[in-house]
């Protein structure tokens, strides 16, 4: 290591050396790195669990563009939409279909725990506007008070959930209608829900008999091949009467659904200041870990100095020092994350998850914050005689 | 007039100050003195009479308030960094405290006053200390932490990493004090040879005797002003 550092620095690395020179206080520096990365790293795994959670729901449908109550300031918000707006979108020759879409709170009474189910209803004659398992399986949904629930549910047993096939059914009572579950598919858990269920529109009217198949709460349109949705979305503003809708491309739907939830409302908030205080905290540790080690080496440093060392060559030293706690702290710190958004996802069913680009984002910034508050603390060393630091 | 290679050294009305406001309190009063090319210079003088802070202004170690110092032939009053590193290079010192770097063994931090002249071949490097540690008679003891050292041991490496990288000017604050009389007596030998040889001029603080009767000059200082200056006759 030492060889190695000696090579790239061109002189004896110093920094590998003082740092080491200490054991204990080389692994209380590390473990202060460390810490400072795994606070990071559970709040951004936190706060984008929540980015993934809000975009799951639109994974389940396939749409280019949405039509939406002028307060739904999310999918799971704001009142209806009137279908004959989707008849006025039809009249657009780049408009190619139109959907409702259906969505309301279902409470399964169960044993030992109520469970809240965002349940969609869909038009089982339009597989095209579902996705994956939802599609394939949406034959069963023609049937009277069918539904398809999602296997991850919170608080739904895993043999539970594998139980529930189309030879063997599932029956539950929910607002006066018995529901029967033919079949499963991947949801997963998100934080306005516990799980996720799709019917048909019509059992979902049996279901909410105040609500009528002429309000849905949000229209879906799919667009002729190779026309571009915002375009179209724009020229849609124009045509439909209702100026208050919000018509969106759907891709735009859930980026603004998304920004909304880390913005506006109170979990996104707390969130993204979690993110925040955890940066916070990690950046007042490494400084405090790479000031402490530069005020400890003052006098050596006014030495190298009166030999006539110039400032690069000590901000060389902390940005040498600033790698090898940067590289050393990251690892026990990222296997230490990981392991404990595992744990967190499987409590919680959260899509809490270790990326990539959080990995990296947390490195750089910690080698970054290292390397400045190194240059910070050498700061004092510049300005002053070598004869006033002996 | 001699020209300032044979004066490499030379200072004129210099008055200096520590502290500020009411705690303000002059140090220096007027000192003028230059100092041969080649010859051991050695300031004598009460403790507190002002030998390091001459030592430290003469060594651009410490910003020059009032007069001038001229140094290899540069003004160093006012000069800019890059100057002051600059000259600072071509310097050795040997500090009253030893300042030596703890994380690294004497090898290595005489290898530093090698490292200040920019990249060296390690091998060189790593032989032209060892041979510097040899002559100050620490030949056993080149891969000891610092801290391992004894008092006299780590002031031998100091003198030994001041010599290493060819110093033209050696400034030199009580560097025997805490050596025994024959690592003295060597030290003293090292610093007259170099004088001689290669043309290395020294200024010593030091109340050794040994030394001072092997002074080419001594000058003594008493309350910041320069009260006596001898010259040894040459032998
Ligand atoms: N950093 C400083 N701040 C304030 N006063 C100082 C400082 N350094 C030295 N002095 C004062 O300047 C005067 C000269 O100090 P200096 O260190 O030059 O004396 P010296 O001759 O080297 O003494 P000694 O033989 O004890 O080392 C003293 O009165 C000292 O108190
Ligand atoms: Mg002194």
């Amino acid at each position: 290591m030492s060889r190695l550092l000696a090579l790239l620095f061109g002189r004896l690395p110093i920094g590998w050396l003082q740092l080491t020179h200490s054991r204990t206080r080389f692994a209380a520096a590390l473990a202060g790195v460390a810490f400072a990365n795994v606070l990071v790293f559970v709040q951004l795994g936190i706060m984008n669990s929540m980015a993934t959670a809000t975009l799951k729901s639109y994974d389940f449908f396939s749409a280019d563009i949405m039509i939406s109550a002028p307060d739904a300031n999310s999918m799971t918000e704001g009142g209806n939409v009137a279908r004959q707006w989707l008849l006025q979108a039809l009249a657009d020759p780049e408009v190619a279909a139109g959907t409702g879409l259906f969505l309301a709170n279902v409470t399964w009474q169960r044993p030992t725990k109520a469970l809240a189910l965002t349940t969609y209803g869909v038009d089982p004659a339009q597989p095209e506007f579902l996705t994956g398992e939802i599609a394939a399986k949406s034959g069963t949904l023609q049937l009277q008070n069918a539904g398809l629930l999602d296997r991850f549910s919170r608080g739904l047993k895993r043999e539970e959930a594998a139980a529930i096939r189309p030879q063997t059914p599932l029956s539950f009572e929910a607002s006066g209608t018995t529901l029967t579950l033919y079949d499963t598919f991947a949801g997963g858990g998100g934080f306005g829900g516990d799980g996720y269920m799709v019917v048909s529109d019509q059992t979902f009217l049996n279901l909410f008999p105040a609500r009528t198949s002429g309000a849905p709460d949000h229209i879906l349109l799919t667009v002729v091949p190779g026309a571009d949705p915002d375009a179209v979305a724009l020229r849609l503003r124009d045509l439909i009467s209702d100026k208050t809708l919000r018509i969106r491309s759907y891709a735009a739907a859930a980026q603004e659904d998304l920004t909304y939830q880390q913005t506006k409302r109170p979990t996104g908030i707390i969130f993204g200041f979690g993110v925040i205080i955890g940066i916070l905290v990690g950046i007042v540790i490494v400084y405090q870990v790479l000031s402490t080690d530069v005020a400890d080496h003052l006098r050596e440093y006014a030495t190298f100095k009166a030999m006539g060392y110039g400032q690069w060559f000590f901000l060389g030293i902390v940005f040498e020092e600033a790698l090898i706690l940067g590289v050393l702290g990251f690892v026990p710190g990222f296997i230490v994350a990981t392991g404990l958004l595992t744990a967190m996802a499987k409590a919680t069913t959260l899509p809490l998850l270790m990326t990539s680009k959080m990995a990296m984002m947390v490195f750089f910034g910690t080698v970054a914050a290292c390397s400045l508050s190194g240059a910070i603390a050498t700061r004092r060393l510049a300005a002053a005689d070598p004869a006033d630091l002996f | 007039m001699a020209s300032d290679d044979d004066f490499p050294i030379a200072a004129q009305g210099l008055n200096h100050w520590f502290g500020s406001g009411e705690a303000r309190k002059q140090a220096l009063y007027d000192v003028n003195l230059r100092v041969r090319r080649g010859s051991l210079t050695v300031l004598v003088g009460p403790s507190g009479s002002g030998k390091t802070t001459v030592l430290t202004l003469l060594g651009c170690l410490r910003d020059v308030q009032e007069g001038s110092v001229s140094l290899l032939g540069h003004e160093v009053h006012g000069a800019k960094s890059d100057l002051l590193i600059s000259l600072r290079k071509r310097l050795g010192f040997i500090f009253q405290a030893h300042n030596l770097h703890a994380s690294l063994t004497a090898r290595q931090n005489v290898v530093m006053g090698l490292q200040v002249h920019g990249r060296v071949d390690p091998a060189l490097a790593d032989r032209a200390a060892a041979h510097a540690l040899t002559l100050v008679g620490l030949g056993d003891r080149l891969d000891y932490l610092s801290d391992n050292l004894s008092g006299g041991q780590k002031q031998r490496v100091a003198v030994a990493r001041a010599m290493v990288g060819n110093p033209d000017v050696i400034f030199a604050d009580e560097p025997t004090a805490a050596l025994d009389r024959d690592s003295g007596s060597n030290v003293v030998d090292l610093i007259k040879k170099l004088g001689r040889e290669r043309g290395t001029t020294t200024v010593m603080v030091t109340h050794d005797n040994r030394i001072l009767d092997r002074a080419d000059r001594i000058i003594t200082l008493e309350d910041g002003r320069i009260v006596a200056d001898t010259e040894a006759v040459p032998a």
